[in-house]
């Protein structure tokens, strides 16, 4: 969108971008030796912190299962695309990693916005896609090919507002929404509707465009409803840009968000100052104390310089390892029979929980809040659906 | 009132930075009567060049000056090579060729960009102090005020060379007649040369200032604020210094302006759609007539 100039150059653009196309995994390999698992991520671009994160997981889980033996005697090969965050890549991948590299199942996205575009191809192909941490419902509801190991935006967005009456004290909010980003849409709209119940009023709704730098004429706005708490549903990139430019202009409310919060760049972006009294829920925190996560937190440690895992990392993790399972108790790798393992995924214990596929194919997994303590993040509380 | 004043303030701090992007677009029109596309791809390496250069300097109070000196130097050699072996090779022939040149030179170093310097958006260092000041219930950032002061002295600075140097002679001479000034003496090279270095260092000292007031960079960031300042040049009437300084702070006050009233999903839309107005309307733009000074 930003991009477009001029009819003529989108063509020079599209030939320039498919040279620079990232690789993928080694393709060489018969597909009767290995099952192959497609991955599309944002690897680059603007949510790249939520793609490389959420693929390392993937990565550690694929390698954990093939150092056991692999699935059904055979070892699994990942073979991954960028879709470098750009709208209209990812349906491409899609299709390209299914009928090209006859991949017997899907991961991604982390962005709903873009898993929404590939959905519909492997629905059509009958190929189950997972995605690790999409939460707008919308993604599972294309099809009943599509499943998710993450909670959903109507869990979210109610949970914040419960977050907003019980723990912010707030009776007045502000909404900042990226109206570029189905995510962003959906959390607003599934806070506002538990939050109007339950008493509160919306004093301004405002929005943005993803990618967009200044947002000072918005918060201006908002600053003059005098809002108790500022609840901005979007990705990391643009809320670090808005939470120091909020606090420049002399606002001090908590600002708060989803899980579209979780990357280092935020606070590389909005500074540790500014993110003082600010929250996000996510799916995960390293500092959980049960085992699993512990394990998981321990490996991935190891296995990336002593990096620690946040919450893309732990769905991309649990994402692999789901769809293991089902392929182990499928039996075979066939779409159908595929399909009907996974929706009869019970209990699965993964480091962001028990999962459970719903009849909706959705996860329902408790909710961490964080907040933002000297330019680190830090553990609220646990809130449970 | 408060809320009005503020707007303002804002508004006028965007489109000083629009400004001052503008400047560069302008004055290489001007002499040559080219649009240079490359201009906010200049722009985003000046970005960029800040970024490594804070990196290796040392800490102080005149670290961030040295910054950005460093990358206006870095982005006029830029200029002048892209000028170089891009343009100069099609001197002479039709503008559109010229200008579908530029168009691919943009799309080069975006593409070039994101090759090197990766496509995921870094997090642009404070090179400034950066302290707010309060004004009854306005709030003016002095990173805010930084762009003002630089478009300012920038503006300025290039009207004096323009208008009061040997140089500024020579580059006026050019945006007249071409062959006639080479006919009196004047090395045409040696002054589009220095018109693309003299440009392009503005859009460096343009990209330092956009990123330390959004401190989120990436290879594609040049696109639309350069865009953004094309409108603003066409507004003031392109190849007029202070018209595309007036340009500017028009159109980043409108942004602002539609944005306070709610319609922030039409941000870009009303920019581009100045754009159209303008040239239906006044297409020399606000102060383009034939008769002011061209540079």
């Amino acid at each position: 969108m930003n991009t477009s100039r001029i009819g003529l150059i989108a063509t020079f653009f599209a030939a320039l971008a498919v040279t620079g196309c990232s690789g993928s995994g080694d393709s060489a390999g018969a597909a009767g030796d290995t099952i192959r698992i497609g991955e599309y991520a944002s690897l680059t671009g603007k949510e790249a912190a939520f793609g490389t994160s959420s693929h390392k997981g993937t990565m550690l889980a694929v390698e954990e299962i093939n150092a056991a033996g692999g699935v059904l005697g055979k070892q699994l090969e990942l073979i991954y695309e960028d879709n470098r965050s750009m709208q209209g890549e990812s349906n491409t991948i899609a299709k390209k990693l299914i009928t090209r590299d006859n991949v017997v199942a899907l991961l991604g996205e982390v962005a709903s916005g873009r898993s929404l575009e590939a959905a519909p191809i492997a629905q059509q192909y009958q190929i189950p896609m997972i995605s690790p941490s999409s939460t707008n419902p919308k993604v599972t509801e294309t099809g009943d090919y599509i499943f998710r190991v993450c909670f959903t935006d109507p869990f979210q967005g109610r949970l914040l507002a419960e977050f907003a009456r019980r723990s912010l004290k707030a009776q007045k909010v502000a909404i900042l929404s990226d109206v570029a980003a189905a995510y962003s849409v959906g959390l607003a709209q599934y806070f506002r509707e538990p939050w109007l119940a339950g008493g509160g009023t919306v004093v301004s709704d405002e929005k943005y465009n993803g990618g967009e730098k200044d947002f000072k004429a918005q918060l201006t706005t908002i600053k003059a409803a005098a809002p108790d708490a500022i609840l901005v549903p979007g990705y990391y990139n643009d809320v670090g840009l808005i939470v120091a430019q909020a606090r420049q202009l002399g606002i001090t409310v908590p600002l708060f968000g989803g899980d579209g919060w979780e990357a280092p760049e935020l606070i590389q972006i909005a500074g540790a100052k500014a993110l003082e009294g600010t929250y996000y829920s996510t799916h995960f925190s390293p500092e959980s104390t049960e085992a699993l996560p512990q394990q998981f937190v321990a490996a991935y440690k190891a296995k990336y310089n002593g990096e620690v895992p946040d919450a893309m990392a732990a769905l991309g993790y649990d994402s692999a390892r789901v769809l293991a399972d089902a392929i182990t108790r499928a039996g075979t790798t066939e779409g159908p029979a595929l399909r009907d393992a996974l929706a009869a995924t019970r209990d699965f214990p993964g480091a962001t929980g028990a999962t459970t596929l719903d009849v909706k194919r959705d996860a329902t997994k408790p909710a961490v809040i964080i907040t933002v303590k000297d330019g680190r993040f830090q553990y609220v509380e646990t809130i449970s659906p | 009132m408060t809320e009005l004043l503020q707007q303002v303030v804002n508004g006028l701090a965007l489109g000083a930075i629009y400004a001052l992007i503008a400047l560069g677009y302008t004055m290489v029109y001007g002499v040559l009567r080219f649009i240079n596309f490359a201009h906010s791809e200049v722009f985003m390496v000046g970005a960029f060049a800040g970024y490594f250069l804070a990196r290796v300097m040392p800490g102080g109070p005149l670290a961030g000056v040295a910054v950005l000196l460093g990358a206006m130097a870095v982005c006029a050699l830029l200029g002048v090579v892209i000028e170089k072996l891009a343009y100069r090779p099609l001197r002479g022939r039709s503008t559109l060729t010229a200008l579908i040149t530029a168009i691919g030179v943009s799309l080069l170093l975006q593409n070039l960009g994101q090759r090197i310097f990766g496509a995921n958006p870094r997090s642009f260092p404070a090179l400034f102090p950066v302290h707010n000041f309060q004004i009854g219930g306005l709030v003016i950032s002095s990173s805010q005020i930084l762009v003002f002061v630089v478009t300012l002295l920038l503006l300025f600075a290039l009207r004096h060379i323009v208008l009061h140097t040997r140089i500024g002679t020579a580059m006026r001479a050019l945006s007249f007649n071409q062959t006639a000034a080479s006919l009196v003496g004047i090395n045409n090279d040696r002054v589009i040369s220095f018109t693309f270095a003299l440009g392009s260092a503005m859009a460096a000292a343009g990209g330092i200032l956009y990123a330390s007031n959004y401190p989120s960079i990436d290879p594609l960031m040049g696109t639309l604020p350069g865009l953004k300042a094309f409108v603003a040049a066409v507004l003031g009437g392109i190849g007029n210094i202070a018209g595309a300084a007036i340009g500017g702070l028009v159109i980043g006050l409108v942004e602002t302006a539609v944005v306070g009233l709610g319609g922030s999903t039409y941000r870009d839309a009303v920019a581009f759609a100045v754009l159209i107005l303008i040239l239906l309307l006044r297409p020399t733009g606000l102060l383009g007539t034939r008769q002011t000074e061209k540079v």
